[in-house]
């Protein structure tokens, strides 16, 4: 039992820039191309780290000091959560509200990094990340405690083995919308685009260069492996006792939920900057009504 | 007891001596040298109140209205300290903020205001005579008034003192009311109105009234933005960090002696603590002034206090006292840690006017290289305020969350849910803005291109001023760091405010886990940061590291103006709250064919003081200038309606 755990950290050390890669892959076949490697993001890493790098004469310790916290908060958050039926690392009551607010962390030096460079640009896309995420936070955070009125629980481990059937699609989909959110995804912001003006996370890091933007990317993975290990918690059957045969559950529900976003990338266009509160809002409307459906 | 008689002491003698000691340095020495001593005595004192139980303080004279009772107890010793270590640091910080103005202002008078103002809270949170505490009450605020108008010679300082005089005083007035109501048989001892306190919601209505007038509530907040950008920082600091905690204070005395805590007060605190944070948070966002914006942000922080206290007071109301404590235990730990993380932003926003003359936001950026200290503490802090974990802001609404939380599943379908997710949405939501809110103070002012000459030229602050400031950054993160022994050193605290209550076996042990769980992690991260840095440096070693221009996509004649403004970032938020917050746009265009010149204005004003407070007031006004024709300015006259008045009043008994 201890094991799987220690096998979820380190899969997720390893195995988390994958993730993007089968999102490219997906894409890929839905426009009828051979796309990228899955592998891609690997190559990508190796490269950046042996580069050398660029600062801005405008930046100040903060432009350096965001991309170690970026790495640092993904590692600490894939240690949080739980995979599955295998429970999180540093499992402990309460570690929901750590989590959330230590992705707050990871977005506030990303963007005093952003405004430190004193680009307009990286300004416009710190300014739309803070407007979203004040809307994706009560989501999420309704989201937990509806999970949490569920079971009964205050830690995310007990709170998703312990959880009716009944609810669980409502609250997938709150949750699946905030990482769609919270990760710079499209129909929030498209990482892909090549203008600046109409990305929103990607721009923010426009001016990192070499290892520190090999960190940022390694953060990223390594935080969109955490929200999927999320939901897919959510979708993966309690009835699935065995340690061994949770853990490969959880990860077949990971690559699901990473085939989903892919699904979603290739089937919608990016919302109007106007449309996307109204998103997020519904995510916390949906949050709010898995709430109401416990409760009752 | 000889600790707190002894700081009393330096205290009022220094108020004595100091307006002696003239304009000059020989005052700005003194006076922050019987401030220093003083708090350090206080800090002591209330030290000691916690670990022993303090003091009950009666003197034999008896006057009409009572003896002078002076009691601390565990409640009254956190709040010394929180008053203590805010009055002392802005005392050392004041040192260097006021030397400017040697010799131009009378340093001696400011200096003994400012320690009859420091006085003047310690007697207020130890006065156990509802009248004592009127007249203390009463020095607190005129003390801070002539601090708010130190530099009256500025424009615009001199109104805010006054609306800042009218709303306290207005306060006041329903706290004079609510004792009256209390005192019945002029006993107005707390020992006597804990026993005879009669219709405890009328008079805890009273209170939230009258305190939250002090402590910033909405709609009584007005004074608030008004009075703090005026005042110097150190008095700013003062009163945003400790002088609006003695309402907290009020509100929680008069419960206690109340008790027991019904569910009408919880509800009531809960709701009002939500909509003052929400507020508070959204006008904080939309502000250009740096202190208004600081302001706004104490309204906030007031409101988060508040809806701990409030889910503590309904956790006790229906029976779930470990929702209660850790409301209450939430509550409490906040108003120390607003304290300190708020003197330190407004230590900043001080530093940060000294060298670019300014509180303008849309006039700094890239302070930081200029200044270091200031900018470091001032990121710190605003990740503290932003309740980011290691830092001690958390660590509060942690314990928050964790009761509203709890509320869900220990107690399914008695106590209210709607509280719960009330609580949830509205932390979430100041959270989320509070985030925008800094990172926009933060990052405007300290980062990115300086957007004039003298941003461009700015230094750093004397060597008081940064001490002060790097000693509340430490302290911020040691209550993160070291959360699980400051919450067990306060247990005395919450259990003076919880006596009387059923505790049921509960204890906040839990929460100490959680919270030994949390300083753990919070370590931690802080160590892999350190750790990713020190690798990333090594690895960097043989690597070329280039200086170059930010990247602006291609474009290479990049001026400061051409960045994100303080308005420019926060005007997707401020657009999708227009409805709260009334923000006026003025663009002026040129339609002609080569159009020349441009302008856009956006300000945001508080709708309460422009559309409640103000056309209230000019009614009064008008009614008040009506009667204008009774004055007529004859000593006679006025002789005429005493004597009409007491002819009045003589039938009238007659007629009963």
């Amino acid at each position: 039992m201890k094991f799987t755990i220690f096998f979820h950290v380190i899969a997720a050390f390893i195995l988390s820039p994958i993730l993007p890669g089968i999102i490219n892959k997906v894409k890929a076949f839905f426009a009828g191309r051979k796309g990228k490697p899955v592998l891609q993001m690997y190559y990508d890493l190796v490269k950046l780290v042996q580069k050398g790098t660029v600062y801005s004469r405008t930046t100040t310790w903060i432009f350096q000091a965001s991309p170690l916290v970026t790495a640092a908060v993904g590692i600490i958050g894939v240690m949080l959560v739980p995979l599955g039926n295998t429970p999180g690392m540093l499992a402990f009551s309460g570690d929901y509200i750590l989590l959330v607010y230590l992705f707050g962390v990871s977005r506030f030096f990303t963007v005093l990094a952003a405004l430190d460079t004193g680009s307009p640009f990286e300004g416009m896309g710190a300014s739309r990340e803070v407007q979203f995420s004040l809307l994706a936070e009560p989501a999420l955070l309704l989201g937990l405690c509806a999970l949490s009125a569920l079971s009964g629980e205050t830690s995310m481990n007990t709170m998703f083995t312990s959880l009716q059937a009944g609810t669980r699609p409502v609250l997938a989909c709150a949750i699946f919308i905030v990482l769609l959110a919270e990760n710079a995804r499209i129909p929030f912001d498209d990482p892909t685009t090549h203008l600046e003006l109409t990305m929103v996370h990607e721009v923010m890091i426009l001016d990192h260069s070499g290892p520190d933007l090999a960190l940022i990317e390694y953060g990223s993975a390594l935080k969109l492996w955490t929200y999927a290990s999320l939901t897919a918690s959510l979708i993966v059957p309690q009835e699935i006792v065995n340690a061994w045969g949770g853990m490969g559950a959880g990860f077949l529900a990971l690559t699901g939920v990473t085939v989903m976003v892919g699904l979603i990338e290739s089937i919608m266009a990016r919302l109007k900057l106007i449309r996307i509160p109204q998103l997020l809002v519904g995510a916390t409307i949906l949050s709010l009504i898995s709430l109401i459906l416990i409760i009752r | 007891m000889v600790l707190f008689t002894a700081a009393m002491m330096v205290l009022f003698s220094g108020v004595l001596i100091l307006p002696f000691t003239g304009r000059a340095n020989v005052a700005n020495t003194a006076g922050p040298a019987f401030a220093v001593i003083g708090a350090g005595l206080t800090l002591a004192a209330g030290f000691d109140a916690i670990r022993t139980g303090g003091f009950d303080l009666i003197s034999p004279w008896n006057y009409q209205l009572g003896a002078v009772h002076l009691k601390m107890d565990p409640l009254s010793g956190y709040f010394a300290m929180v008053i203590a270590i805010v009055c002392g640091l802005a005392a050392l910080y004041g040192r260097d903020y006021l030397k400017p103005y040697a010799g131009k202002k009378h340093l001696g008078i400011s200096w003994s205001m400012f320690l009859l103002l420091s006085a003047s809270m310690m007697l207020v949170i130890t006065a156990w005579n509802g009248v004592l505490f009127l007249v203390a009450w009463e020095i607190m605020s005129i003390s801070s008034f002539f601090l708010v108008i130190f530099e009256s010679h500025r424009p615009g300082v001199l109104s805010a003192g006054w609306t800042y005089l009218v709303a306290t005083h207005l306060g006041t007035a329903f706290l004079m009311v609510m004792f009256m109501v209390l005192g019945e048989n002029h006993c107005y001892d707390f020992n006597v109105i804990h026993i005879s306190g009669p219709m405890p919601t009328v008079i805890f209505i009273l209170a939230v009234i009258g305190f939250g007038t002090k402590a910033g509530f909405l709609p009584f907040h007005v004074w608030l933005p008004e009075a703090h950008p005026a005042a110097p920082s150190h008095v700013s600091a003062v009163m945003s960090a400790a002088m609006i905690k003695t309402g907290i204070y009020g509100i929680l005395r008069m419960s206690i002696l109340m008790g027991p805590f019904q569910a009408s007060w919880g509800w009531t605190l809960i709701i009002t603590g939500a909509l003052t944070g929400i507020f508070g948070v959204l006008s904080a966002l939309s502000q250009q002034d740096l202190k208004r914006l600081l302001a706004y942000s104490s309204v906030e922080n007031m409101g988060i206090i508040t809806i701990g206290l409030g889910l503590g007071f309904l956790g006790f109301a229906t029976h779930h006292p470990i929702i209660g404590l850790l409301g209450i235990a939430g509550g409490m730990l906040h108003i120390m840690n607003h304290a300190l993380f708020k003197s330190l932003l407004f230590f900043g926003a001080g530093s940060v006017r000294h060298a670019t003359h300014t509180l303008d936001m849309e006039k700094m950026g890239g302070l930081m290289r200029g200044m270091p200290i200031t900018g470091s503490t001032f990121v710190i802090a605003a990740g503290a305020i932003c309740a980011l974990p290691p830092l001690n802001g958390f660590i509060s609404e942690f314990l928050i969350y964790f009761g509203s939380f709890s509320s869900l599943y220990g107690s399914k379908g008695t106590f209210s849910v709607l509280a719960a997710v009330t609580v949830i949405i509205a932390l979430a939501l100041i959270g989320g803005l509070a985030l925008a809110c800094f990172t926009k103070a933060a990052g405007i002012v300290f980062s990115g291109n300086p957007r004039t000459l003298e941003a461009e030229q700015a230094k750093e602050s004397g060597a008081f001023m940064t001490t002060a400031m790097v000693i509340l950054a430490a302290l911020c993160g040691c209550i993160g760091a070291f959360s699980p022994q400051v919450i067990h050193f306060l247990g005395p605290v919450f259990d003076t405010i919880v006596a009387g209550h059923p505790l049921e076996e509960a204890s906040l042990a839990p929460a100490i886990v959680c919270l030994t769980m949390i300083s753990r992690v919070g370590v931690g991260l802080i160590l892999l940061v350190f750790v990713l840095g020190f690798l990333k440096r090594n690895w960097m070693r043989d690597k070329i590291v280039e200086k170059k221009s930010t990247w602006g996509c291609g474009y290479v004649a990049a001026s400061p103006r051409i960045q994100y403004t303080a308005s420019s970032f926060a005007d997707p938020i401020v657009s999708m709250f227009e409805t709260t917050l009334h923000p006026e746009k003025d663009l002026k265009t040129d339609q002609s064919l080569f159009p020349r010149a441009f302008s856009y204005k956006s300000r945001t004003k508080d709708i309460f003081m422009y559309h409640v407070y103000r056309p209230l007031f000019s009614i009064v006004e008008t009614v008040a200038l009506n009667l204008h024709w009774l004055q007529r300015g004859y000593n006679q006259l006025y002789v005429l309606y005493i004597v009409v008045t007491l002819l009045a009043l003589l039938f009238w008994m007659l007629w009963i």
